[in-house]
């Protein structure tokens, strides 16, 4: 009690130190005046009586000491005069502080960065009560998920060790609210899904397991909260709307919770569905199919006490009896229980391997940022040597100093950390209002929440101790004596250090990062300029389905000719061609197996080849400028009552007939038996990615096979935007209720590229940080050896060295660290590019650019941190230095 | 160092309450020159460490300060002891007085009488 209430005294008084001061200096005036004047009565002379007063009170200083160490809060003001100094120690060398700064910042930035994504990926991925229990089931020997409905309906009802299980597709619809028609990512999702997240609604109700009887009795909707937000914004009247969904009436009945998105980390559906309404929205009726595995997950949370061994034996026991008693649908049920956020295993652990791996390399980056500014800060401690030895010699404990040094590091490190967690606030932002692809609902939440902040925070003290560390041993061990003469101190040359070890292998990382960068750029700049057998330049994409909007067979095929009409009058459209995909349009894709003339069994196995399949409208090739290389292309007269017929690409040409003169007018099959004549050949080109091997694929006229999927392939030179504008109204004429999307194709081209982007910008991020640290690594060498030397340096000056000299005296070392780190950095490089070449197309280190821009970067990072310690060495006036000893 | 000067601070402490208790409210002058004549030497020099136990009994809240007059009417700063202080010097006086007793006891002690 007595104890904190002087604690809290201490510090009221710390705070009006001023003032106390003021009444101690009266009081002891007071006092002395009073025994003054008692002496005086008893008969000394004035002077006398002074002196014996102040005599009698003692050393006053001494008191005044005790005095304040009584009254205020000691360590804390030792600290803030710790503080003050370090600021002012800091101001007087700029470019040591703000490359330490710097440093300390990318490192302790990278960190959080990396943290906050394994954070909101891997360790709380979904917002839900209970997440720990909460597991996803796969199959037993692939990491996939699929089942099928009926299937789903046995595990949920035979289990023994699940709460409940629910299940959920994804699936792509048209919304019609009764104003601009969209398409829509939205999760099927079986009755009980919310109840079994244990999730309550933000608005309205969700709908339950007692809302379903049978197929499309449940034509229901649940919000997502933020597509609520942004497409009926924020609008609380929208419970009991009927909005049309595919052309049928749906409820919306509530919306989900804020932190909710989904049970798939990195997709957001805009609103959920019931699973039994399947055939309104996806046109099928797969509910009683029990070899059509088309749910996506099925997840649960285990009963309490239930081992995760438990559940899986108990899923397994189901498994044999689906086995026995649908021997023909379902063989080999086993199952394996897995987080469900990240799709199980599929995508689960290759994430968790590669954040993993990113988090110990940001991990070793800081590190090595440590290890740099030890050595920065040692070569700091050792021009420090005489001011230490003097504060020494004063009287300061050694104890005392290491604080002040220490308070130092940490004053660094704190301004790091605070600026590096500035930064990735600013990267993470970004990165969660990312969408790397436009035709998905993909976005990844990544907002650093209370445990990145306390990493942060622990890395940042960690690292302060530890590269303010590095000068104590020098401090322990100064003779302030032999500092004070003058003593020479002693310079370790020649022999090589582990200091120098690290600092070559970190040379020699930075260099491999920068040429890997080098060769991904430049491989992704080739990709943009390669031959794809298209071109995607002055050119629109214009998707839907027209299922959207109730259209099919015959009806779809007189709409898709009407929009091929109405798009060919816009002012500026050269051609415009139709296809059932694009080639590199993320999420279209179709193919099908092919058989020789004379084939009869038609077993997969059996297949002479699986090329891709486009159903095209004449002038699709036009359009999309593919070079026709022997035969014709199609006409308005290839339809249902014309004999069937084919354009194929040269690799199917050569796979099938061996080669293209072969080709021209033979015959294949498909699977149904079909016979097929080839009237035209046309040039290979890339079709699902760009570093896939030369790969088959088939035209067929869309009057001959119709579908309602429809790609519009729009070239013109105009403005893309206007173009779109112009297109979007045109199609609004022609059924205002069809949702379109509409994008450049070179654009698409950017999805593609996905991977080698990725590649592209994490080696030059992780490049720049190397190349940072190499700056530092370097700069703090020669800084060191510099200053070690000055005197050396001096004299050598003294006797008539020219600057040449100097600076290679200075800085030979490490220029020589810098050649031997780069040059191994580069040969590793040019070894690590062929890994690269699989992700980044056209990747090779066969350029003289990537040599050059080595070169060029190394170099100029050389000079960069050699530049300071140079100008210093430049600058020694050898008249002051030797009369300074 | 500390530890050394405990026991006379503490003594010192005691001593200051028990003369506010006796005197009422005295400024430190006056506390110091009653500590003298009675104690003889314990502050025959280096009064002025008197001030930092006054500061620390203030912090305690045993004892309270304000300006008045003093004698030859300057500004002086008045200690007096408060309840809480009484309350103390009590159980101090107790404290003190079973331990000196104790000591008396066992200084008194014979040889015999401890066998």
């Amino acid at each position: 009690m007595k104890s904190i209430k002087r604690f809290f005294a201490r510090v009221v008084s710390f705070a009006i130190k001023r003032a106390q001061d003021q009444r101690l200096q009266e009081e002891i005036a007071e006092h002395i005046a009073l025994q003054t004047a008692d002496n005086m009565s008893a008969g000394l002379s004035p002077a006398e009586a002074r002196r014996q007063a102040n005599l009698k009170f003692g050393a006053v200083e001494a008191m005044k000491e005790d005095y304040r160490s009584q009254r205020g809060l000691q360590p804390f003001e030792n600290l803030l005069r710790d503080l003050r100094f370090a600021l002012r120690m800091l101001r007087k060398s700029p470019g040591f502080t703000i490359v330490a700064v710097a440093t300390l910042a990318m490192a302790i930035g990278a960190n959080a960065v990396v943290f906050s994504v394994l954070n909101a990926l891997i360790l709380h991925p979904l917002h839900i009560p209970q997440a720990e229990t909460f597991y996803g089931i796969q199959h037993g020997n692939d990491a996939l998920s699929y089942q099928s409905y009926p299937d789903y309906l046995d595990l949920r009802d035979r289990n023994r060790t699940f709460d409940d299980i629910a299940a959920y597709d994804v699936a792509l619809v048209g919304l019609d609210t009764g104003e601009n028609p969209s398409r829509a990512w939205i999760f099927l999702a079986s009755g009980n899904y919310f109840d079994v997240l244990h999730l309550q609604p933000f608005l309205g109700r969700f709908f339950h397991a007692s809302d379903e009887h049978g197929p499309n009795s449940a034509p229901y909707i649940v919000l997502s909260y933020a597509y609520w937000h942004i497409h009926f914004q924020d609008d609380r009247g929208v419970v009991g709307r009927v909005v049309q969904v595919n052309k049928h009436p749906f409820t919306i009945l509530g919306v989900a919770p804020p932190g909710f998105h989904g049970t798939l980390v990195f997709f957001n559906p805009g609103f959920f569905v019931p699973l039994v309404n399947q055939e309104q929205v996806e046109g099928v009726n797969d509910l009683n199919a029990r070899g059509h595995r088309f749910i996506f997950m099925t997840m649960g949370h285990l009963k309490p006490g239930v081992t995760p061994a438990q559940a899986t034996a108990d899923l397994n026991s189901i498994g044999s009896y689906l086995e026995k008693t649908f021997p023909k649908d379902d063989d080999q049920r086993t199952f394996a229980l897995a987080r469900p956020s990240l799709y199980g295993d599929y995508l689960g652990k290759p994430v968790r391997a590669f954040m993993t791996g990113l988090m110990l390399l940001s991990a070793l980056i800081l590190l090595a940022a440590c290890a740099n500014l030890g050595s920065l800060f040692g070569a700091r401690a050792a021009d420090r040597s005489r001011e230490v030895a003097l504060r020494l010699a004063l009287g300061a404990t050694r104890s005392r100093i290491l604080r002040q040094l220490f308070t130092e590091a940490l004053l660094l490190s704190v301004l790091g950390g605070a600026l590096g967690l500035l930064g990735s606030f600013v990267l993470l932002g970004a990165l969660s209002n990312w969408q790397p692809f436009s035709r998905w609902p993909a976005q990844l939440p990544v907002n650093p929440d209370a445990n990145v902040y306390v990493v942060a925070l622990l890395l940042t003290l960690a690292s302060g101790f530890l590269f303010g560390a590095v000068p104590v041993r020098q401090v322990l061990h100064t003779n302030p004596y032999e500092i004070i003469k003058g003593a020479p101190r002693g310079v370790a040359r020649g022999h090589i250090t582990i200091r120098d070890v690290a600092l070559v292998v970190q040379i020699a990382i930075c260099a491999l990062l920068v040429t890997s960068s080098i060769v991904a750029v430049r491989g992704l700049m080739r990709s943009l300029h390669s031959d794809l057998g298209f071109d995607p330049n002055d050119s629109i994409v214009a998707d839907t389905d027209l299922s959207m909007s109730g259209y099919s067979g015959e009806r779809a095929l007189q709409m898709q000719k009407r929009m091929l009409d109405a798009v060919a009058t816009i002012p500026g459209v050269q051609s415009v061609g139709l296809t059932d995909w694009a080639p590199l349009v993320s999420g279209s894709g179709n193919d099908s197996t092919v058989f020789s003339d004379a084939a009869t069994d038609f077993r997969p196995s059996n297949a002479a080849a699986k090329p891709y399949m486009f159903d095209i409208s004449p002038e699709y090739f036009q359009a999309a400028r593919t070079t026709l290389r022997a035969g014709r292309t199609f006409t308005w007269q290839d339809d249902q009552n014309a004999p069937r017929v084919a354009v194929i690409n040269q690799e199917f040409a050569r796979r099938v007939f061996g080669s293209e003169k072969n080709a021209m007018g033979q015959y294949f099959k498909m699977p149904d038996g079909t016979r097929i004549q080839v009237v035209g050949i046309v040039e290979n080109g890339k079709y699902q990615s760009l570093t896939e091997d030369p790969s088959p694929a088939m035209y067929l006229p869309f009057l001959q096979s119709p579908s309602t999927q429809t790609y519009l392939v729009v070239r013109s030179d105009r403005d893309p935007a206007q173009l779109a504008a112009a297109i979007r109204s045109t199609m609004r004429n022609l059924d205002p209720s069809l949702p379109v999307y509409m994008g450049p194709w070179n654009q698409e081209l950017a999805t593609t590229l996905f991977g080698s982007r990725i590649a592209a910008i994490t080696l030059s991020v992780m490049g720049a940080i190397g190349a940072m640290l190499s700056i530092t690594g370097i700069f703090g060498m020669a800084a060191y050896s510099v200053s070690k030397r000055l005197r050396e340096l001096g004299i050598r000056m003294a006797l008539g060295a020219q600057r040449k000299e100097v600076l290679q005296a200075a800085l030979g070392r490490a220029f020589k660290l810098l050649a031997v780190g780069s040059t191994a950095g580069l040969l590793l490089g040019i070894m690590a590019s062929r890994v690269l070449s699989h992700i980044v197309y056209q990747a090779t280190p066969r350029d003289p650019v990537v040599l050059a821009g080595v070169v060029a970067a190394m170099l100029l990072l050389g000079l960069l941190a050699t530049w300071i310690p140079a100008r210093r060495a430049l600058s020694i006036d050898p008249a002051i230095l030797m009369r300074e000893d | 160092m500390k530890q050394k000067a405990d026991v006379p601070q503490g003594t010192l402490a005691l001593m200051v309450l028990k003369t506010l208790d006796v005197l009422g409210p005295l400024h430190g002058y006056g506390i110091a020159r009653r500590i003298e004549q009675i104690s003889g030497d314990l502050l025959a020099v280096n009064q002025g460490t008197l001030y930092p136990v006054l500061l620390k009994l203030e912090q305690e809240g045993v004892v309270a300060s304000e300006w008045g007059a003093s004698e030859n009417n300057r500004r002086a700063r008045f200690y007096r002891l408060t309840r809480e202080g009484r309350k103390q010097l009590q159980v101090e006086t107790q404290d003190w007085q079973q331990t000196a007793a104790m000591i008396e006891r066992f200084f008194a002690a014979k040889a015999e009488d401890l066998s």
